[in-house]
């Protein structure tokens, strides 16, 4: 378990987090660079851990809300998640004693570092996802009842700014933000899902951000000693490689804002069976001669099959070299509440969600750590 | 006719080609003063040839001259970035990943100011004359000259980079400046890297390219001439003197092409056998397959798209070893005539495995004899197999394709090999390179978000489509040649209004050559 953030560390957490991203997320790499600025000029940034976090603490959730291909362009101003959070302390009179990740896939498991640095106050280590997805309404905060998106700040890079007092619910929410953020420059910080700490601790998905860091390291050091990284990024979350091979075909299209599309991936050597992902986003659906083999919630990675290196669906290509890893998701991801919310018929699949073994590992450490020597 | 010269850190390789023969080639050492070498090769293949010169099409050069400059850090200049995207953009300023040694060479110079677009083309702020003609004075005032700008969402609408142009250029009228729409793609950071790299070259580039004319007219050759870039096509040379930054890959490319057009495939692997690797790379229609992701050009992240090429520790000063059998990645490289058993040696190499097993005459055949035949099958027959094994990562179908097997270790290959239809191992594979600059056609590109709100997905792709094929005829191509050769969409995700990014390559033959 990991209870600061270095900037030695941030290399391993950008690796982690992509992989843990399943092909949405955004690319970490801007925000990366970011993050070690902020830490070279504020020093660490302290984790707590969730499941020792004060009862009634307050919290808050922070990530960017947008398109990850307008972030690549319009680059932040660097204050839009802090200035969020004290928007939303303003419109609330009192002060947050945290910071909560949204999703720790992806370019979001940079920000809420960033934003407690700036804001002076520590990161809960965990998050509403153990992965990225892409709307406000799937996180497991929201799974329960008794935790609101609203009320809910959003800023943009200069002086623009909102708070959403109260919506009907979460989904009404995010297509409020959602449009809010396309009118921002598709690039937008949002601090909302204001939680005590008692909700924090029994909702969360704990351990993420140790986990991210844990994950990368591995990959950085199966990197140097020359290993199989697909192979260990796979059994580093308890999951499986389930083919290697190459990207034959791509098809993208374009449904209600989102980047839909499937790809079709050839084993090596063609002899053995192909694989179909659909995505929106992320990677919903994996199916291997027409049977299904993996699905949300469960994570479905691609790798470059050399490195390790995650790949987006932003970057898909024709041709790629790829490892497609299965790995289970997190527990909390699998109750039948949050299948409403996160399972395959929530993306408008007829699939009945049949989970891999196992879940995502809830202490932070990757699974076969220590075991290996070198 | 054509000539096609490779100006490499070693080797000065030119070729004379009609049409589709080569006539005359020729490699001499590179020269300290770029011309010399340039005049000899020259010399060589057009005496070889019989040339007349008066009858040349153009002359077409290759060289990786500012890839090294870059990588070496040497002859830069001093560059100053002018940003136009505040208030966004701040927490990420021009040059922020560039590693520290590089950006000594060229001072940290940079300047943030207002404007730039939103993905829809809306102002993310005002165009701000006052603030631009501020910061030139600084910039006037430090005695720098070259000037790279960049605007957010420039490849969108590029206005704010053409009017602060106009304005630095009031206060400092012989300003070297270098747009970042007009090199880059999507992606602020990256484009602006290339911008910034491309006007600290500029100076360099004039000087080379200068070379490269004083080479011709020592040689009374009045035919243009033409630079190769990244991608395989062409740009003439004046254009590369601006633009020097779009020659960085050209080096692995050229080889690729030239390979290709050896052999007379157009889609095939290409495996380029060296002393140390193997480089294997795929020809799709005659063009190399670009890399997916992210390539860093002495140590700057870049957004340009380079050949996707997969490099294994195998090639003809390979070391080899016993018990289990293994072949590299050690090698003994440029020491092979020294080291290798067949030229006196006592290090067991690749290529006197190839020699011993009657593949190859190199050396000294009788001083390989001894090597127990069952070792030379058993690491023939291994070296096949990486090569296949990488051949096959490479592939993208099942089906059988052809391998153009070039370079100097390429007599370790032989017909073993698994997954290909044939091997094609072509004469003059040694000045690849030149024939690969000789042979190149003329590109234009576009890369831009439409919205699909407000046109139909026909009417984005066809003005996208118009828009790069323009750009290959002002290039140099001519037009009734020119076809598309790659279209890309992306949508962008998470957004409504179908805002979708759109890339479109288009090539054609040079103007001039029937």
């Amino acid at each position: 378990m990991k209870f600061q953030i270095t900037v030695d560390d941030v290399e391993a957490v950008a690796i982690g987090a992509g992989i843990l991203g399943t092909g949405g997320g955004g690319d970490p790499y801007l925000e990366s660079i970011q993050l070690r600025r902020e830490l070279k000029k504020y020093g660490a940034q302290q984790l707590i851990n969730p499941k020792m976090v004060k009862e009634d603490g307050l919290m808050a959730v922070v990530g960017m809300i947008g398109a990850p291909t307008a972030g690549i362009e319009k680059l932040q101003e660097g204050t839009e998640l802090v200035r969020a959070v004290r928007l939303l302390e303003d419109h609330l009179d009192q002060k947050f004693d945290a910071i909560v990740i949204a999703e720790i896939g992806g370019a979001n498991s940079m920000g809420p570092l960033i934003a407690g640095l700036q804001a002076g106050i520590p990161t809960v280590d965990g998050d509403g996802m153990g992965r990225a997805f892409p709307e406000l309404q799937m996180s497991t905060f929201l799974f329960h009842g008794d935790v609101e998106v609203t009320p809910l700040a959003m800023v943009e890079a200069g002086k623009g700014s909102v708070v959403i007092p109260t919506t009907i619910d979460a989904l009404w929410s995010e297509r409020l933000a959602r449009n809010l953020a396309t009118s921002m420059g598709a690039t937008a910080g949002i601090a909302g899902v204001v939680m005590t700490g008692k909700q924090v601790r029994d909702y969360c998905v704990p351990y993420t951000m140790s986990l991210a860091f844990n994950l990368g390291d591995r990959v950085l050091q199966a990197r140097a000693h020359g290993e199989d990284v697909s192979e260990v990024i796979a059994s580093s979350l308890g999951g499986k490689v389930q083919l290697r091979g190459k990207i034959i075909d791509v098809f993208r299209r374009t449904t209600r804002g989102f980047a839909r599309g499937n790809l079709t991936i050839e084993g090596f050597g063609g002899a053995v069976p192909r694989l179909e992902i659909d995505f929106q986003n992320e990677f919903l659906v994996a199916k291997q001669d027409g049977e299904v083999v993996a699905t949300v919630p469960d994570m479905i990675c691609i790798v470059a099959e050399e490195t390790g290196e995650p790949i987006s669906t932003e970057r898909l290509h024709y041709g790629t070299r790829v490892s497609v890893l299965v790995v289970p998701g997190a527990a909390a991801l699998k109750t039948p509440e949050a299948l409403r919310v996160v399972g395959p018929s929530a993306f408008g699949y007829d699939i009945k969600f049949k989970p891999l073994p196992g879940d995502l590992p809830d202490n932070g450490e990757v699974f076969g750590r220590g075991r290996i020597s070198f | 006719m054509r000539i096609g010269i490779d100006v490499g850190g070693t080797n000065t390789d030119a070729v004379v080609m009609e049409g589709a023969n080569v006539i005359a080639t020729t490699k001499t050492p590179t020269t300290e003063n770029v011309t010399d070498g340039i005049v000899r090769a020259l010399r060589t293949v057009v005496e070889d040839s019989k040339l007349d010169v008066g009858s040349l099409d153009g002359v077409m050069i290759g060289t990786t001259h500012f890839t090294n400059a870059m990588v070496e850090r040497r002859r830069l200049e001093p560059t100053a970035c002018i940003r136009l995207g505040l208030p966004a953009t701040v927490c990420l300023p021009p040059l922020v990943d560039w590693p520290d040694e590089l950006v000594e060479a060229i001072g940290r110079h940079t300047y943030l100011a207002h404007g730039g677009h939103e993905f829809d083309g809306r102002e993310i702020s005002a165009f701000d004359p006052d603030e631009i003609r501020k910061i030139t004075e600084e910039i006037k005032s430090k005695g720098i000259n070259a000037i790279a700008i960049s605007s957010v969402f420039s490849p969108v609408n590029s206005e704010f980079e053409t009017k602060a142009a106009e304005v630095v250029l009031e206060v400092l009228p012989d300003a070297n400046i270098t747009l970042s729409s007009t090199i880059g793609r999507i992606g602020l950071l990256e484009r602006e890297n290339a911008a910034v790299m491309n006007a600290c070259l500029r100076n360099l580039a004039a000087a080379t390219v200068a070379s490269f004319k004083e080479a011709l007219s020592a040689m009374n050759i009045s035919a243009p001439a033409f630079i190769s870039q990244n991608d395989g096509t062409l740009m003439n040379a004046d254009f590369a003197a601006d633009y020097p930054v779009l020659t960085f890959a050209s080096g692995p490319t050229n080889s690729m092409r030239g390979a290709a057009f050896l052999s007379n495939l157009k889609d095939a692997i290409v495996v380029d056998v060296g002393g140390t690797t193997t480089d294997v790379g795929v020809l799709q229609q005659g063009f190399p397959r670009a890399a997916a992701t992210a390539v860093t050009i002495g140590g700057v992240r870049t957004n340009f798209r380079m050949p996707d090429t997969l490099s294994i520790g195998l090639g003809g000063g390979s070391i080899v070893k016993e018990n289990p059998i293994k072949v590299g990645p050690q090698s003994v490289g440029f020491e092979l005539t020294q080291k290798a058993k067949v030229f006196g040696g006592n290090v067991l190499t690749a290529t006197d495995i190839a020699v011993a097993g009657g593949r190859a005459s190199v050396g000294d055949q009788g001083l390989v004899s001894s090597i127990d035949s069952i070792l030379v099958e058993h690491v023939n027959e291994k070296i096949q197999e990486m090569v296949s094994v990488a051949i096959d990562r490479m592939k993208t179908s099942a089906s059988l394709v052809p391998a153009v097997i070039v370079g100097g270790g390429s007599i370790l290959i032989n017909d073993e090999i698994e997954g290909i239809s044939e091997i094609v191992k072509p004469n003059h594979f040694s000045v690849a390179n030149a024939i690969g600059a000789a042979i190149a056609q003329v590109g234009g590109e576009t890369d831009r978000v439409f919205s699909l709100a407000e046109m139909s997905r026909d009417e984005a792709l066809s003005e996208a489509k118009t828009e790069a094929t323009d750009r290959a005829v002002s290039a140099g191509a001519r037009a009734d040649t020119v076809e598309i050769v790659d279209v890309e969409e992306v949508p962008l995700a998470y957004l409504p209004g179908n805002a979708t990014r759109i890339m479109v390559k288009a090539v054609g033959d040079l103007a001039g050559d029937q």
